[in-house]
């Protein structure tokens, strides 16, 4: 075996076209979900916060059942167990979507009521006392607050789910991961195209993380 | 202030009857009865974990009470916290200012206060913003209405507070220790803006431990202690001649610096 360190740099360069394929898949997969996944965190954290203890509860079910195991082992249920359930096959990116969805719909529900809850006291006292409803005091005096506090760590989980999407190359996605090794199969550049994929997924996370950090400046004004 | 006239004969605006609180097995209000009519300034005193707080929390529904009755502006506000419908109207009618101002950190100054006649009254953008600016302008920060909260002193915030709650026209004005959370130089421009609002004949309960204060403003002084009034009346009586021996040794604590 020759161990002769030899990085083909025209391998690598020549794989970028290949790998961009997969690109409009990650960021379907990743963004799809992650919006999903917002929806389903805003509506699980406001429930978890619930008084009511009908509505609190099979929201912390979700919350630990989703937390609680592998976003690979749900993509899997859902694509190999719930066309058993439902009589039909699922396509491969709609299974990506959701498995994102509600694997990051549970960690963003933890986040939203962290958010909601670190608003102080007096801030809901204030909105009441001049008349306004709940809802109203929610709406403009509490969310727009908390959610500024949970920018960060909306964009942790966002930088966390992204990645979480190469491990649906498993599923036969045609994403970055999967457009890696399929092309390896036929050049046997595994250095170099793995490179190149971990480099394409620093380029959107690295993205992302500016546009998050140019947010949250905005975001200080006034706090 | 003796210069002041309130219409005792008038339906008062709060009215307190044999009203109790718990908290858990703590009995914080004991049957508390009190009364306020129209244009009268109430300041209540006692120290600190009297229930003076609790009591006007009560009046807004910042705080349930467990019984007794108690109605503010002609609606009932029921034992437990029920009748919420009642409770959103007495609450677009009776302002608060807060100890620690609670000012919206995230609307600037003229947001702060535009939010609740917009949303509660229906007010346009504009007439909203006038009434904004002409109260800004009575506290004296008018110049200060783009800032955001943070950019002001505590006086300055405490000031906007204050033309925030009165953006909504209120027939009551409730102050829970409006001067407490302030650095001493900036409690005096507070104070006078309160001032300005006891002459204008505005109906106020003042919860305070600024006693020189509460002797010039206040119609009427409660003394609290343990969830009990112990004392009432005016306030050369209460402050001069207390009756009570409790009265008697708060006041020769407080009134000694």
């Amino acid at each position: 075996m020759d161990s002769n360190f030899d990085f083909d740099w025209e391998a690598a360069f020549q794989s970028i076209p290949h790998l961009l394929a997969g690109i409009p898949y990650t960021l379907l997969i990743s963004f799809g979900g992650l919006a999903i996944g917002f929806v389903i965190g805003m509506i699980f954290g406001l429930l978890r916060l619930s008084r009511a203890g009908w509505l609190r509860w099979p929201a912390i079910a979700y919350i630990e059942i989703f937390r609680g195991t592998p976003v690979l082992v749900q993509v899997l249920f859902i694509f190999y167990g719930l066309p058993q359930l439902l009589g039909g096959p699922i396509n491969a990116v709609v299974a990506g979507i959701a498995a994102i969805a509600v694997n990051s719909g549970a960690y963003i529900s933890e986040i939203v009521r962290g958010g909601v809850q670190s608003i102080e006291r007096g801030q809901r006292e204030a909105g009441l006392s001049l008349g306004l409803s709940r809802t109203q005091t929610f709406r403009y005096i509490i969310w727009p607050q908390g959610f500024r506090r949970m920018i960060p760590s909306l964009g942790n989980q966002g930088i966390i789910s992204i990645k979480d999407t190469s491990l649906f190359a498993v599923i036969g996605v045609g994403e970055l991961v999967r457009q890696g090794q399929i092309y390896i199969a036929t050049t046997f550049r595994a250095l170099e195209v793995y490179l190149m994929v971990a480099l394409l997924y620093l380029a959107i996370t690295l993205t992302l993380s500016l546009f998050l950090r140019l947010l949250e400046r905005k975001g200080l004004v006034g706090q | 202030m003796s210069d002041r006239t309130t219409d005792s004969t008038a339906t008062p605006i709060v009215k307190m009857e044999k009203l109790n609180k718990n908290f858990g097995s703590l009995h914080v209000l004991k049957d508390v009865d009190l009364s306020v009519t129209p244009g009268e300034v109430v300041v209540i005193i006692g120290a600190s974990g009297s229930g003076k707080s609790t009591l006007i929390r009560c009046i807004n529904g910042l705080e349930e009470f467990q019984s007794g009755a108690l109605e503010v502006d002609g609606r009932r506000l029921e034992p437990d916290g029920r009748a919420s419908k009642a409770l959103q109207q007495i609450r677009t009618e009776v302002g608060m200012v807060f100890q620690q101002f609670n000012l919206f950190p995230h609307l600037t100054v003229r947001d702060n206060v535009t939010l609740a006649p917009r949303k509660v009254r229906n007010a346009s953008t504009a007439e909203a913003r006038e009434t904004a600016d002409r109260l800004l302008d009575r506290v004296g920060i008018a110049n200060q209405a783009e800032k955001y909260p943070s950019q002001l002193s505590g006086g300055q915030q405490q000031r906007v507070a204050l033309a925030r709650a009165l953006a909504m026209e209120p027939r009551l004005m409730l102050f829970d220790e409006p001067t407490s959370a302030l650095d001493p130089e900036m409690i005096g421009e507070v104070l006078d803006a309160m001032r300005e609002l006891a002459r204008e004949g505005m109906t106020m309960v003042i919860v305070t431990h600024e006693m020189t204060f509460a002797r010039e403003v206040a119609d009427r002084v409660i003394y609290i202690h343990q969830g009990e009034i112990v004392e009432e009346g005016a306030p050369e009586q209460v402050f001069d001649n207390p009756q009570h021996e409790r009265t008697q040794s708060f006041l020769s604590r407080v009134l000694t610096h």
